[in-house]
């Protein structure tokens, strides 16, 4: 089958916020770029960011880019790699700043600075007060921002294909990227877009469990391109459970509202984040308050007729701040929980948010893996940032906006070295004539007519078992099962076969084609979480309930291959200061 | 629950035509898209756009029961039956409820979108008081989603001159930025008998606006500058 092409310097696949950032820098040279995304840029997942992000600006206290490292260091319980952590902690204010420049409507302060927040796990003096680090557009800070890169690229005149879905990157077999191939949604026809470097920035896949805080569309595509071009993804047993989702509906509450003054309370009105974490108490590290709040139900003390969630309590911070500080809250509040913060408290649960694994990258972007010589080679032509990236700077717990803070330093940081690979790189190398096989017979398998399971009921078997047998708190038991029903559910998925067969705009195919990624992502998953038999950060363990530095200070590495597991050393040697040595970890 | 959905696949239809659809469930919280999503596991040729499920995003615009809305923040306890969805009106179908945008976007690009401000940059944030800051509220929150600029006469008209509810409250959104440098030639290029003046403040935008915004005022404000500076 002829496939039509176009060729450009580099392809970005993703309009979020670290798509949108690396698509500047690389518009500041004058490359030919293509931005690929499956929904209009601004329906991207970073919309929905609701807190803010970090940077150690000092606008109402004394901070420092050292204290935010070591705070992220912390919170990553040791596993984060030390060196990336310094690259994004030293140029956060410069990357914020830049935002500002940008056009990004920041709230201010009396002085007319940048407004900042405190957020969970975030100190001053290497664990001491907390630092109020977390600059804010009310609790809208996602929706700003990804407006303003959106704007900033209007501007710089980016070349967008729009409603795009990205199906497999196109390889030779030397391991170049070459491209990739994508599907126009409105047509349905195939396209290759040959470029000598590609970018994924495609985001999360929280939609791999049954209640998430995460969007539509977060079904891990460029995991799931990754996977099935025989390289592995890392860390992927390492999921956030956000201690404030809306308690049935999934829908997040910021951990701003605590920075703001809000706290837990369990069916007692008591505030039990003050026996978990004397000190930080509710602004402790999120998996830190996500497994109190399981402890509090599964003990008895949950709220409601069912007992089963706790009290987010605002009340207290009067009608003022609430509207002014959090009105983003106040409204989803109101319709998800028919709650009003003003006058009574949220009821909420731990809800899956964040993924901290993903496409192995060090810190210039470049996917990397054991191919030869070492455990971090780079990929020729491939590049991962964002969510959809494990660089490693969150390890084994994000600290609350350190996303957002992520996806700008790495964006730019990755367009910086596409822009040297293009000089060392001024020609496309020859594409192989099957290249693009794999791409196409994966569109042509949902082809296929006659009767054969649906995609959703496979879908939502998947999400439930995932989150049954993956959850809060792990068992061997509970995840060896889970491992078996996970491989049995993914041998049903040949069978599935869809009724809608056109072309134009064929949402049922792209369900389809985003279920194949759900499942590679969830099998990393479950496989990588049996195999680690230790507790850290997010991934607690039942049956080994401390952490182990001796055996377990690794990186996973899981390929889709048999479902095999490598491991890679963490890098503690940060660029220019000392490392900070593993210790137990409280709040 | 009852639903009667406008269904278009320009593959296999010749011309549109309402289906009828039942779900056995309970409004209870439910919201509309949640509907929509078991409608979507019955039959998975309905075809309709959704991102966010909060709000947020501005995917999920339709013509509920004859008022634009986002079908993710309607509860379904609020519609009356049968439920009755159609596609935004004005644009071009592309397929049952999914709309071609382009002209809107085309709108929102056209009002330059982006903060201008050729000065050096400081090495620090450009300073703004709280107060000039206040002056974004109500116009920054706007998510595209197209329910205000599709509600408007004078949009469905003339959608290739006429800038529309949603791309005028942006570009008001700049004007308003004590940031921005460029007010002179923003009111220059609004200053035409079709970008600015075919809004004959009918209101419909503000009534369909699911974020509470209201471009009427912002269309109001422009005006006024207008009429300020030739003063
Ligand atoms: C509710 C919520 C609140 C949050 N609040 C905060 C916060 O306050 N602070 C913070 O730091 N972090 C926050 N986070 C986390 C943060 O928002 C995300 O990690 C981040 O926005 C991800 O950005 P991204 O650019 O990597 O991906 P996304 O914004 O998810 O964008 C992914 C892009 O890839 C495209 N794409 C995906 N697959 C394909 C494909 N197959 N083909 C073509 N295109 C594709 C999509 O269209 C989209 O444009 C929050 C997360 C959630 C869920
Ligand atoms: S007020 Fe103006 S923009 Fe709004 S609907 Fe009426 S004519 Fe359209
Ligand atoms: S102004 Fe309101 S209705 Fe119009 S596009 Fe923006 S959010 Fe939607
Ligand atoms: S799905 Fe995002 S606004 Fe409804």
């Amino acid at each position: 089958m002829a496939v039509a092409k176009r060729t450009f310097d580099a392809v970005i696949i993703g309009g979020g916020g670290a798509g949108l950032r690396a698509a500047l820098q690389l518009a500041k040279s004058d490359l030919k770029v293509a931005l690929v995304s499956k929904v209009f840029p601004t329906r991207s997942h970073t919309v929905s960011a609701q807190g803010g992000i970090a940077a150690s600006l000092g606008n109402v206290k004394e901070d420092s880019w050292h204290w935010h490292m070591y705070d992220t260091v912390k919170g990553s319980d040791y596993l984060g790699d030390q060196d990336a952590i310094e690259f994004m902690c030293r140029q956060a204010n410069e990357a914020v700043i830049e935002l500002e420049h940008f056009g990004m409507p920041f709230d201010r302060l009396p002085d007319g600075k940048i407004y900042q927040r405190p957020f969970g796990g975030m100190t001053q003096n290497y664990g001491g007060d907390p630092a109020i680090r977390t600059c804010a557009v009310a609790d809208r800070t996602g929706h700003a921002m990804l407006h303003t890169l959106y704007q900033r690229n209007v501007a710089a005149k980016t070349h967008f294909f729009e409603e795009y879905f990205a199906v497999d990157l196109v390889t030779d077999h030397h391991g170049y990227t070459l491209g990739v191939v994508i599907l126009n949604l409105q047509t349905g026809e195939p396209l290759f877009i040959e470029a000598r470097a590609t970018i994924l920035a495609t985001g999360g896949a929280g939609r791999i469990f049954a209640a998430t805080t995460n969007a539509l569309i977060n079904t891990g595509d460029g995991l799931g391109m990754v996977l099935r071009a025989g390289l592995p993804l890392e860390d992927m047993e390492f999921w956030q459970f956000h201690p404030t989702g809306i308690h049935g509906a999934g829908v997040l509450v910021t951990e701003g509202v605590r920075g703001e003054g809000g706290y837990l309370v369990n069916k007692d009105g008591e505030r039990f984040m003050e026996r978990y974490a004397p000190n930080a108490k509710d602004l402790a590290s999120r998996d830190v308050v996500s497994r109190a709040m399981a402890v509090e139900i599964h003990e008895g003390r949950g709220c409601g007729p069912k007992a089963d969630h706790v009290y987010l309590k605002l009340d207290h911070l009067g009608p003022e701040v609430i509207k002014s500080k959090l009105p983003g809250i106040r409204e989803l509040s109101l319709k998800f929980a028919h709650v009003d913060p003003i006058e009574a408290p949220i009821p909420v649960v731990p809800t899956v948010h964040y993924m901290m694994g993903g496409i192995p990258t060090n810190l210039h972007g470049q996917v990397v893996a054991p191919t030869r010589t070492g455990p971090e080679e780079a990929i020729p032509g491939l590049y991962a940032i964002g969510e959809c990236a494990c660089v490693s700077v969150h390890g084994a717990n994000r600290l609350g906006s350190n996303s957002l803070l992520d996806l700008i330093v790495f964006g730019r940081a990755a367009g910086n070295r596409v822009i040297d690979h293009l000089k060392e790189n001024p020609f496309p190398r020859p594409v192989p004539v099957d290249a693009l096989d794999p791409a196409l017979s994966r569109l042509a398998r949902w082809d296929r007519k006659g009767g054969g399971e649906s995609v959703s009921a496979i879908r939502e078997d998947l999400r439930q078992t995932m989150q049954r047998h993956c959850g809060v708190f792990r068992a061997a038991e509970v995840l060896k099962e889970g491992v078996a029903k996970v491989k049995a559910i993914a041998e049903r998925l040949p069978h599935a076969a869809l009724t809608d067969h056109s072309k134009t705009f064929n949402t049922a195919r792209i369900e389809a084609l985003e279920l194949e990624n759900l499942m590679g992502v969830a099998l990393a998953t479950i496989v990588s979480a049996e195999a680690r038999t230790e507790s850290r950060g997010a991934h607690a363990r039942d049956d080994h309930p401390q952490r182990d530095d001796r055996n377990w200070l690794k990186h996973s590495l899981y390929y889709a291959e048999d479902h095999r597991l490598d491991y890679k050393p963490v890098r503690l040697k940060p660029l220019t200061v000392e490392s900070f040595e593993p210790k137990a970890r409280s709040y | 629950m009852r639903f009667s959905i406008y269904r278009y696949n320009p593959d296999t239809d010749a011309k549109p035509r309402m289906q009828d659809y039942e779900l056995a469930i309970e409004a209870g919280d439910m919201m509309l898209l949640d509907a929509m999503l078991l409608l979507k596991d019955q039959d998975d040729t309905l075809s309709f756009r959704r991102s966010c499920r909060e709000g947020v995003c501005g995917s999920d615009a339709m013509n509920i029961n004859g008022f634009n809305g986002l079908a993710c923040v309607t509860p379904l306890s609020s519609l009356k039956q049968p439920i009755t969805l159609r596609p935004l009106p004005g644009l071009p179908v592309i397929r049952d409820l999914i709309v071609d945008m382009e002209q809107f976007y085309h709108q929102y690009r056209s009002i330059k979108p982006y903060l201008i401000n050729e000065e050096p940059e400081p090495e620090i944030e450009r300073l703004q008081s709280p107060e000039e800051r206040a002056e974004l509220d109500g116009l920054y929150e706007c998510i595209l989603c197209a329910c205000c600029s599709t509600s408007c006469p004078s949009f469905w008209w003339n959608p290739d001159k006429f800038v529309g509810p949603a791309g005028l409250l942006q570009a008001y959104r700049f004007i308003a930025d004590s940031r921005d440098k460029a007010t002179r030639e923003r009111l220059d290029d609004l200053e035409d008998p079709y970008r600015l003046f075919r809004c004959h403040s009918i209101m419909n935008c503000v009534a369909a606006c699911p974020k509470g915004l209201n471009p009427t005022l912002a269309i109001g404000r422009i005006k006024e500058l207008l009429t300020k500076r030739t003063v």
